[in-house]
């Protein structure tokens, strides 16, 4: 079996996350943000008095603090393939890396939600035979995703190993 | 049905049935259900039996029991297993079939136990273990010799002989590695925390009492269950862990223990994922070590209750082939101690050709060997704190479920060893043992 390693010069080719995935989460922070404001404006205001109902502006005073990690969190997601495995790195504060070889790949995995699909993205979900590999790409365009599942499988299939 | 022999794909194989003691062991569930609602509800029960004449009374016992039996007899009648070329198959169920297909290739470990009541009716129970699946499937029961007949067909066929050889190949003969004998069983136990923990309990707990109430009885009734308690805990890790042998065979290491309820588990080589080698704190004088496996599909499993250090390294160096313990571990950096105060000292890791080792514990202290071909993933996670302290932990994932972590590594060191143990991994695999072990 080739390494494949041997061509390999040190630093994996880095991918992130497309930008929709971004836009779609802060268009869903402003979303829940929006409604948030409302429903604790409006109950505020029915049982508590109109001058605690000014409480209600604070949602709205977390929005930029969340567009900001939303934001940095987007783009510390990146992974990058390599020859024997995949690579996932996460996080900014609480960093993650995370390693996968393709041979112990049980099944590989392509969802999209309601939402998701309506963005046009789908998540990559990777298992192995331990749970607590948790492997998920998220928010990958749907094209990319079943390339990369295809990828994935055929490495896994050629790669394959028992436990 | 009863077509011998041949398991061909496609023909008919031969299904047997369990032992005919089944029945009886069947039949107690009903029984179980009305004595478990006796005591549930005890005085409408009792004004339900005044009205009640005496014939009438043993009629009903006599239509229960002859139920019990008729349902025991089904139940029985109905459970058939079968082992064709790849898998056995179990069939169960009266009203609400199931069939289980066990791949033979995917079997982790069978274990052969017996209860004390049934060695006296001489079966035995047979029990698998497979990737996957919370509990064990079982066949209970068979007769004793057909137990250790078809355990023995059954490694013989996941290890890849050819059905109709497997019969013949039998069992295979043991080589014995180690006798835990009884007094060092013993003393291992007095030494141990959790033994002192709960003693201690049952003794201070009356004397507390009888101070706050002054009332013989309450003492006696919170006293005697917590004695009785202590006692039981020990005597029975006593019983359980008594006679413990391990022995090799081809088709697996082969663990008997037990003084009244004998079990006789098989791991079958190649299928553990990790293993643990625990020093408790009042072992270490004596340089006494507890082993524990982590095979996939089964909970964690104790290889060796109790033997001192060099026994207990041998005895895993025939599980893990080629694997030897690793003498020395390398510390975190010094600065580590300003993210775990003082325990910083208990971690450790080595990483030798074979294995991934890490230590944790400072007084209970507990090493855990992954070897590189059994490591499914390797993260490596750093906390905001972490990182102004420049360190990292590295997180082996195995296939049983479980997560070898060396917490506290220098930051570019856990870099390095990421990448260094992926590729570890890769190449461990590469001339691991096939799965079916005993083909090449």
């Amino acid at each position: 079996m080739e390494t494949g390693t041997a061509g390999w010069d040190g630093e994996p080719v880095w991918r992130g996350l497309p930008p929709g995935l971004l836009r779609m989460r802060r268009l869903l922070l402003v979303v829940w943000l929006g409604l948030l404001t409302v429903v604790v404006g409006v109950l505020l205001a029915l049982f508590a008095g109109s001058a605690w109902a000014l409480a209600a502006l604070l949602p709205p005073a977390l929005l930029p603090v969340g567009w900001v990690l939303l934001g940095r969190n987007w783009r510390s997601w990146r992974y990058a393939e390599r020859a024997d495995d995949l690579l996932i790195s996460r996080g900014v504060l609480w960093h993650e890396e995370t390693v996968v070889p393709y041979g112990r790949m049980q099944l590989v995995e392509v969802t999209s939600g309601p939402v998701e699909r309506h963005f046009g993205l789908a998540s990559v979900q990777l298992h192995t035979a331990a749970a607590t590999t948790d492997a998920t790409i998220p928010g990958l365009d749907p094209a990319e995703a079943e390339r990369l599942r295809d990828r994935l499988a055929e490495l896994g299939e050629a790669r394959s190993a028992g436990l | 049905m009863s077509t011998p022999g041949t398991a061909e794909e496609g023909q008919a194989v031969a299904e047997r049935r369990l032992h005919p003691v089944t029945p009886l062991r069947r039949a107690w569930a009903p029984v179980t259900v009305i004595v478990g609602w006796t005591v549930h509800d005890p005085g409408r029960i009792r004004e339900q039996l005044a009205h009640l004449s005496a014939a009438r009374l043993l009629l009903g016992l006599t239509v229960v029991v002859l139920v019990a039996c008729v349902y025991g007899f089904l139940s029985w009648w109905f459970t058939r297993f079968a082992v064709t070329g790849t898998e056995l198959r179990i069939r169960t169920g009266l009203l609400f079939r199931r069939t289980a297909h066990i791949r033979l290739d995917r079997l982790q470990a069978v274990d052969v136990t017996r209860p004390l009541l049934a060695r006296v009716a001489g079966v035995a129970k047979l029990k698998l273990d497979v990737v996957g699946t919370g509990d064990k499937d079982e066949l209970a029961y068979l007769g004793e010799a057909e137990a250790r007949a078809l355990r023995a067909e059954l490694l013989a066929r996941a290890a890849g002989f050819a059905p109709e050889t497997a019969h013949e190949v039998g069992e295979a003969p043991a080589r014995l590695l180690l006798r835990v004998p009884p007094r060092m069983l013993a003393v291992s136990l007095l030494l141990s925390g959790t033994t002192w923990g709960s003693s201690a309990a049952a003794l201070a707990v009356p004397p507390l009492v009888w101070a706050a109430t002054h009332n013989l009885w309450t003492v006696l009734a919170l006293g005697l269950p917590l004695l009785g308690g202590a006692l039981t805990r020990s005597a029975g890790r006593f019983a359980d862990a008594y006679d413990w042998t391990v022995s090799e065979s081809p088709d697996g290491l082969r663990i008997d223990h037990g003084l009244l309820d004998r079990a006789h588990e098989t791991v079958p080589p190649g299928r553990v994922q990790a293993v643990h080698l625990v020093e408790p704190l009042l072992w270490r004088r004596r340089g006494w070590v507890r082993v524990r496996l982590d095979v996939a599909g089964s909970p964690r499993s104790v290889l060796v209750p109790v033997a001192p250090r060099e026994i207990a390294e041998a005895v895993i160096a025939r599980v893990l082939p080629g694997v030897t313990v690793p003498a020395s571990l390398s510390r975190p950096p010094r600065r580590a101690a300003w993210c775990l105060p003082f325990w910083w000292r208990g971690h450790g890791l080595a990483v030798t050709d074979a294995v991934f080792a890490a230590r944790h514990g400072l007084l209970h202290r507990s090493l855990a060997l992954v070897p590189h071909a059994k490591v499914q993933s390797v993260r490596l996670r750093q906390g905001p704190w972490k990182r102004f302290r420049r360190v990292a932990d590295v997180l082996v994932d195995t296939g049983a479920n479980t997560t070898v972590t060396a917490r506290l590594r220098d930051a570019g060191e856990a870099a390095a060893l990421l990448y260094a143990q992926a590729d570890r991994s890769r190449t461990g695999r590469r001339d691991a043992r096939p799965d079916r072990w005993m083909v090449s």
